[in-house]
């Protein structure tokens, strides 16, 4: 009975076997594909489709023939500022903006080259201005994104902004920075008489305004990461004071009751401190003020100069810069002052070193025989990269996803004291796209505001 | 019951066989043979290969064979971390290149370890014709030493036998052509687990049939919004490639092919 078994079963594994064997498996052939091109996007932004009714209603509103037109330029100007995308021309456009907006046709897109595809629709409903948009991935045949807006219709611009960052982020996964303002100190007549003024703009330069009237002279604004307050250093009765200002209500007071000289603020990452440096008897150190209850608090203790504090995003570390090894170079130390560390070593001045909302790296000013160069590091000091060479800039600071650095340039005057010039600049971290930031007068010291719409 | 399986088993054959011998030739398509094209075969290699001197092609074989040794023997590269270059470079750096440039003029007489054509003039430099049988029987134990190597195939090479069914060349051509067809998105971290992999359905002139992301629940996982932005562009790089550059023949080989896109590197610098 055994024996009989285990050849039932002998005979079970070579039916098993049979019928296995003609089963013969193809392996997958696979490539990895490691590298592709850096060349910008190429995509639509057709105008946003607009009827008659809305049309008219927008023209008696807002002087503007066609809103739907230039709310897509706003979006078009962006995102070719950044240098990641390369918006059509749209003379080459093939379908209407009424018709695009509802169901592309992708084959006429996809003539033009175009990989993606902004279409919309303005209407103008209560006196409100509502805005629809849609992404469309046209090598895909398929809708990416779709949203709808309502605002006041004086908000158009804003609308061009948001519409621009959900569309970056989209298309490149990180946020965006297109809904943001910059504060800046604008700067009008001779260099040795200069009028200096605390204005705000948006970030393409549009709806500047003046935030102080030129009476005292104003130096290195900075934006709270979380609210619309800005801290700034003014000179009031000669006196150099750093002053916490509130945008949105005008209001304006000073940091403390320093006997001294307090500069170089910047707010803290949750925008509850204030840290500075304050100068007495020759020496300068980091302190920090705590908003809500004044207490004022001591960071560095030695000798030196400490100035420029930054801190990280996550509000554990600072970076400044010092002299203490005898040249001015960038160091980095705890929040409570403690485990100072030197992170530059390279030839020549470190100054303004800023950390990077993103965590990663640190922007500074570099001054090397007789030029100044911006430039990033890791926060451990390794990987320093120059981006950007000229006779007189400094003062970076980062836009609020962590990929754009805002400058500010000074030209050589001649013989006579003519030719001066101050204008911003704006770097991306491949430090190929850089670009001049439109400024109605001189401008110096740019401070980036954090995302508006957050 | 033993009677049975064998019945079974003996029908289960037959059935298989049957299927076998003749389900091909049911679907084998008559074939086509192209027209034939006269080639007239010339040999050129004695006017473009000149034989060196018996003596010389000798210590050539001799010096290659060093050269392949060397070669096997050496130590992996030491994996180096990129850093991604300055934009601007520093005046020193500026002085620096312009001295190492000034310095290859001053000394044209540089050590070179290629390999070159050697007349037979030049073979007392290469070694001792005293020792000219030791030399002999050395080279022959390195030669036996080379074929051993030869034979062991190594596990990178395996892979490529069975499982690459594209040449080096094909898969060089397919790359760069989809290479050229990435717009890697450039906010991407590169420090995370980004890695794409889409399995392609082929027709034979290289275009698609169907695209199929192989990690597809991570598309819509939230936190992994990079990964979806990173396999979308991949998917665009595909559909603005096809028709891919596949190779002519072998289709059943690479009618499935699986892509992996790595934007690390790119994005590391």
């Amino acid at each position: 009975m055994q024996e009989k078994c285990w050849k039932d079963k002998m005979l079970f594994r070579y039916l098993i076997l049979l019928i296995l064997l003609p089963i013969k498996s193809f392996a997958l052939i696979e490539v990895d594909i490691t590298r592709g091109n850096l060349s910008p996007l190429p995509l639509a932004v057709s105008p946003l489709s607009i009827d008659e009714k809305s049309r008219e209603g927008f023209k008696k509103i807002l002087k503007k023939e066609n809103i739907g037109s230039e709310i897509s330029m706003v979006v078009e100007n962006n995102l070719k500022q950044s240098g990641l995308f390369n918006p059509l021309n749209k003379d080459s456009f093939l379908q209407k903006p009424d018709i695009a907006n509802l169901k592309p046709r992708f084959e006429d897109w996809n003539l033009i080259k175009a990989q993606a595809l902004i279409t919309g629709k303005v209407t103008l409903i209560d006196n409100k201005l509502r805005v629809e948009f849609r992404l469309w991935d046209i090598l895909a045949g398929k809708e990416m994104m779709a949203l709808a807006f309502t605002t006041v219709p004086s908000n158009w611009r804003r609308v061009g902004h948001i519409i621009t960052d959900k569309v970056y982020e989209r298309l490149t996964g990180e946020k965006g920075y297109f809904d943001t303002r910059i504060i800046y100190v604008a700067e009008e007549g001779p260099k040795t008489k200069r009028i200096k003024k605390l204005a705000i703009m948006d970030q393409d330069g549009f709806n500047n305004k003046f935030l102080t009237l030129g009476n005292e002279l104003v130096l290195t604004p900075r934006f709270s990461p979380t609210n619309q307050m800005v801290t700034y250093l003014s000179y009031f009765r000669n006196l150099p004071r750093v002053y916490l200002l509130d945008i949105e209500t005008g209001m304006q007071e000073v940091v403390g009751d320093f006997a001294g000289m307090t500069f170089a603020p910047r707010f803290s990452p949750d925008g509850k401190k204030i840290i500075m440096s304050f100068a007495k008897d020759g020496n300068s150190d980091i302190y920090t003020m705590d908003l809500e209850n004044r207490v004022v608090e001591r960071i560095t203790n030695h000798p030196s100069i400490d100035t420029s504090p930054s801190y990280s995003p996550d509000g554990k570390y600072i970076c400044f810069n010092s002299d203490r090894s005898g040249y001015q170079q960038i160091y980095t130390m705890n929040n409570n002052g403690k485990n100072v560390k030197r992170i530059s070593f390279g030839k020549g001045l470190y100054g303004t070193p800023v950390w990077s909302p993103r965590g990663d790296l640190i922007a500074f000013t570099r001054l090397h025989k007789g030029k100044f160069y911006i430039g990033v590091m890791r926060t451990d000091g390794t990987g320093e990269r120059l981006l950007t060479e000229n006779f007189y800039q400094e003062a970076p600071s980062w836009s609020p996803n962590g990929r754009v650095l805002i400058f500010y340039r000074e030209t050589k005057s001649n013989s006579e004291g003519e030719g001066f010039s101050a204008k911003l600049w704006s770097i991306d971290l491949t430090g190929y796209n850089e670009r001049l930031v439109e400024t109605k007068t001189d401008a110096s010291d740019p401070s980036w505001s954090s995302l508006l719409s957050n | 019951m033993t009677r049975n399986i064998v019945i079974s088993s003996g029908f289960h054959i037959v059935i298989i066989i049957i299927t076998a011998m003749s389900l091909p030739f049911l679907s084998k398509k008559p074939i086509n043979l192209p027209p034939i094209i006269s080639v007239e075969l010339i040999q050129i290699s004695d006017l473009t290969n000149i034989p060196f001197a018996p003596k010389a092609k000798k210590i050539i074989e001799k010096v290659k064979e060093k050269e392949k040794k060397v070669v096997s023997e050496q130590a992996p590269p030491k994996i180096v971390k990129k850093q991604k270059p300055d934009v601007v470079p520093l005046p020193d750096e500026k002085i620096d290149k312009v001295k190492k440039i000034k310095d290859k003029k001053q000394n044209p007489k540089k050590v070179d370890n290629e390999i070159k054509q050697v007349s037979e003039f030049e073979k007392d430099e290469l070694f001792d014709t005293n020792n000219i049988a030791a030399l002999i029987d050395k080279s022959k134990i390195q030669e036996a030493k080379t074929t051993n190597k030869l034979d062991k195939v190594t596990q990178d090479q395996k892979k490529d036998v069975n499982f690459s069914g594209l040449s080096l060349s094909e898969e060089d051509a397919l790359k760069a052509q989809i290479f050229g067809c990435w717009s890697i998105p450039l906010g991407l971290p590169y420090n995370k687990n980004l890695l794409v992999r889409i399995k392609l359905e082929l027709k034979p002139d290289g275009t698609i049939i169907k695209s199929e992301i192989l990690d597809h629940a991570r598309m819509n996982k939230p936190g992994q919004g990079f990964y979806k932005v990173l396999a979308e562009s991949a998917l665009r790089a595909i559909q603005l490639c096809q028709p891919l550059r596949v190779p002519s023949s072998g289709y059943e080989k690479w009618k499935f092919l699986q892509l992996n896109f790595d934007a690390r590197e790119m994005l590391e610098g």
